[in-house]
């Protein structure tokens, strides 16, 4: 489903991504690691197209296609998601009308007809519960005034009313207490299919122990220095990322 | 590593959509302006001698009175010596029906999507149309005399309902007001008047198109709006201007008059041409509105999108006299490429538990500012008034600016005022969040900006509400979703 090769990135001059070499299949959850600064995050927003970053060189395939050739708004309607690590605010906008403008759009592009407000309310009613949301956050702005806990939820849940093929969650985990964080590792478990594929990005092993991965890989000053299974971030857990930050001064193998 | 080019400038550089100028013979006088010039203007419309006088009495206090300079508006000095004062389309004779209106102007409506037939028809509005400054279609007209409710271009109601011009003419923004409204009282050449008696409902939204089309005609509407006892009307005001490369001044007035009981709703979408990207050509839209709650439980409410022009200069105003009287004042104002406005309200207590409302929201992108000037003024009689304010603006990029001016005035105890005012920013991060989840950058800046607009439109008339969303996007973008 997805293919990075030696994938490059620079912001504002200053190169974050080394060549990051990946390879995601359809039904796998893949979990990235690493320490602050490694290129985590940057990884994500290249991946949903965020042009503050610039693509140096390497290349990414989604589904056979070019992914960094096209715009953010067509990924994200070809089913590409992004659970983001800082949910935006967006005042005076329902979450409720975003996320029907949201779905209609990726409804649009698989060519299935809109959804009106009513068919909508019936779609999304269960999938509110589920996340053990309050459904007068439906009605409130988008993100706004939301709490911490609150708006990564509201992301998780975006994610299951939006269907997408790739979800990747980048650091849904932060800010969020151990109650909340089971509701959202169970939302994401219920959402594990063989046609989805899914990048957790988390600097901690905790979520992992909720949302197991099938792969993990480490990543360090802007390479992916080590790959395993889920045994990997046990170890991890118990070393620490310093061992594998001096590793990552040498030339990777993947 | 390339420089992205930010997607919200890529936006704010769309152009004017409606600029189109249409060819239709037009009788004009010479310009400039003069004792004579009104005497013509006077003597061309056929007035009787009380509106000739008025227009002279006017012109010579226009004589002795200085441009304002307070606004936060800058514009080179206005030849008032080089415009055209009265230019109406040539007419063989009279237009009874839209058969015999020239079909070039018919089709200028059409393309700005406002057929008059299908109007009529489907939208039940009854349309008077300003073209440059006479009417030239009105409708419906017979179906609201069943009713006694007159609604006609104000050259037909000073030959046909002299009395009543002449008792509302000036009683709200009297000759002496100000430079502008001086101005008009002295030349103005048509508008709109309407007069809804006592106890009757106006059945359906009336509405007039405004249209500033000859060259170098500054246009000067007058426009008288009277609400009899216990009666009701709501009113839409519609415009936008073809391109046009040397400022236009437009100065009109609106007088609106509600007595014991009556409520008036006047809703305006303003779209005309704001000037080139680097500021050139555009409309000076000096206006001054204004309504008196002369009877007691009256109500007034004044709603406007203010998208268009260069520079707008225009406070809609509630003068409070009646007990227990409202005023309201809901707005939309935007500023993109070099458009500057200086627009607000002043809501005047006289009367006893006299309340308003003021909601405003100023939009600035490119190099727009925006300024909101609003004063609420609390007389000693105004036992128990009350007012609430609420003042936000939102920036889009780095190079426009918002400024919020509220004077407030308060000479009673028993009253109270709340003010609350806020600054946002439509920021790149908003936009990326609606297009990972696959809305274009159009989409996202249009539900985010109507998103913040939203208190305002939901006070205008369904259909109008429409237009203005569609008018707002257009002032922003290609297109709204």
């Amino acid at each position: 489903m997805l293919e990075i090769i030696n994938l490059h990135a620079t912001v504002a001059g200053k190169e974050i991504l080394r060549g990051i070499d990946l390879t995601v299949k359809a039904g796998e959850v893949h979990a990235i690691m690493g320490p602050n600064g490694s290129g985590k995050s940057t990884l994500a927003q290249v991946l949903a197209g965020r042009d503050l970053y610039a693509v140096t060189a390497g290349e990414v395939r989604y589904e056979g296609q070019d992914l960094l050739a096209m715009k953010p708004e067509d990924r994200a309607r070809q089913g590409v998601f992004v659970a983001f690590q800082y949910p935006v605010e967006i005042p005076g906008v329902s979450n409720m009308y975003f996320l029907r403008a949201a779905l209609n759009a990726v409804r649009k592009n698989r060519g299935m007809d809109e959804l009106d407000a009513m068919d909508f309310m019936t779609l999304v009613k269960d999938k509110i519960k589920s996340m053990e949301m309050d459904e007068a956050l439906m009605s409130r702005p988008v993100n706004t005034g939301f709490s911490g806990g609150e708006k990564k939820r509201n992301e998780i849940f975006q994610m299951s009313v939006l269907e997408p093929k790739l979800a990747i969650l980048d650091e849904t985990d932060s800010g969020l207490d151990i109650d909340a964080l089971k509701i959202v590792a169970s939302g994401v478990n219920a959402q594990r299919s063989p046609l989805r594929a899914m990048i957790v990005i988390t600097h901690y092993q905790r979520l992992l122990t909720y949302i197991v991965p099938d792969f993990v890989h480490v990543l360090a000053e802007g390479r992916i220095v080590r790959s395993g299974g889920k045994a990997l971030a046990l170890e991890l857990e118990r070393t620490g990322y310093a061992a594998l930050e001096a590793e990552a001064a040498e030339p990777a193998r993947v | 590593m390339g420089t992205p080019v930010s997607s919200i400038e890529v936006l704010a550089n769309q152009e004017y959509k409606w600029g189109f100028h249409s060819d239709i013979e037009a009788d004009s006088i010479p310009p400039g302006l003069n004792e004579e010039i009104i005497r013509l203007i006077s003597a061309k419309k056929n007035e009787p001698e009380f509106m000739l006088e008025w227009r002279l009495k006017a012109y010579r206090q226009w004589l002795t009175m200085k441009e304002p300079t307070w606004a936060n508006v800058h514009y080179p000095p206005i030849d008032y010596q080089g415009i055209v004062y009265y230019s109406a389309p040539k007419k063989k004779s009279g237009p009874k029906s839209l058969d015999e209106v020239d079909p070039e102007l018919l089709r200028t409506y059409e393309k700005l999507g406002i057929p008059l037939q299908e109007r009529e028809l489907l939208a039940g509005v009854a349309v008077d149309a300003v073209f440059d400054s006479v009417s030239v279609a009105t409708t419906f007209k017979e179906k609201l005399g069943k009713l006694g409710i007159i609604f006609c271009s104000f050259s037909e109601a000073v030959q046909n309902h002299p009395d009543l011009v002449r008792k509302y003419l000036g009683s709200v923004v009297p000759y002496t007001d100000n430079f502008f409204a001086t101005l008009n009282s002295a030349v103005f050449s048509d508008g709109s008047f309407c007069y809804v008696p006592k106890g009757v409902r106006c059945p359906m939204e009336l509405s007039t198109y405004f249209r500033i089309n000859a060259m170098n005609t500054g246009q000067f509407e007058r426009t008288l709006i009277v609400a009899d006892e216990g009666a009701y009307v709501s009113y839409l005001e519609g415009c936008t201007a073809p391109m046009r490369d040397t400022n236009q001044l437009h100065a009109a007035v609106v007088e609106l008059v509600a007595l014991d009981d009556a409520q008036i709703k006047y809703s305006t979408v303003q779209n005309w041409y704001p000037g080139d990207k680097q500021g050139k050509g555009g409309i000076y839209n000096f206006v001054t509105k204004r309504g008196k709650c002369l009877g007691v439980n009256s109500k007034i409410s004044w709603t406007q999108v203010e998208t268009g022009s260069a520079i707008t200069w225009k406070y809609p105003s509630c003068i409070l006299m009646g007990d227990n009287s409202v005023g309201e004042f809901y707005s939309v104002a935007l500023t993109n490429n070099y458009q500057q406005a200086d627009t607000g309200t002043k809501m005047i207590h006289i009367g006893k538990n006299t309340r308003s409302t003021i909601v405003s929201k100023g939009i600035s992108a490119g190099h727009g500012q925006n300024t909101y000037r609003g004063m609420v003024k609390i007389l000693k009689s105004a036992a128990g008034a009350r007012n609430y304010s609420q003042c936000d603006s939102l920036l889009m990029g780095d190079k426009c600016g918002a400024h919020t001016f509220p004077y407030l005035e308060v000479k009673n105890t028993s009253s109270q005022v709340e003010h609350e005012a806020s600054t946002s920013k439509i920021g790149e991060d908003q936009i990326f969040y609606c297009r990972q989840r696959g809305l274009s950058t159009e989409d996202a800046v249009s539900m985010i900006v109507h998103g913040f607009c939203k208190e305002v439109f939901r006070e205008l008339p369904m259909e109008f509400a429409v237009e203005a969303q569609k008018l707002l996007g257009v002032s922003l973008e290609g297109s709204v979703g």
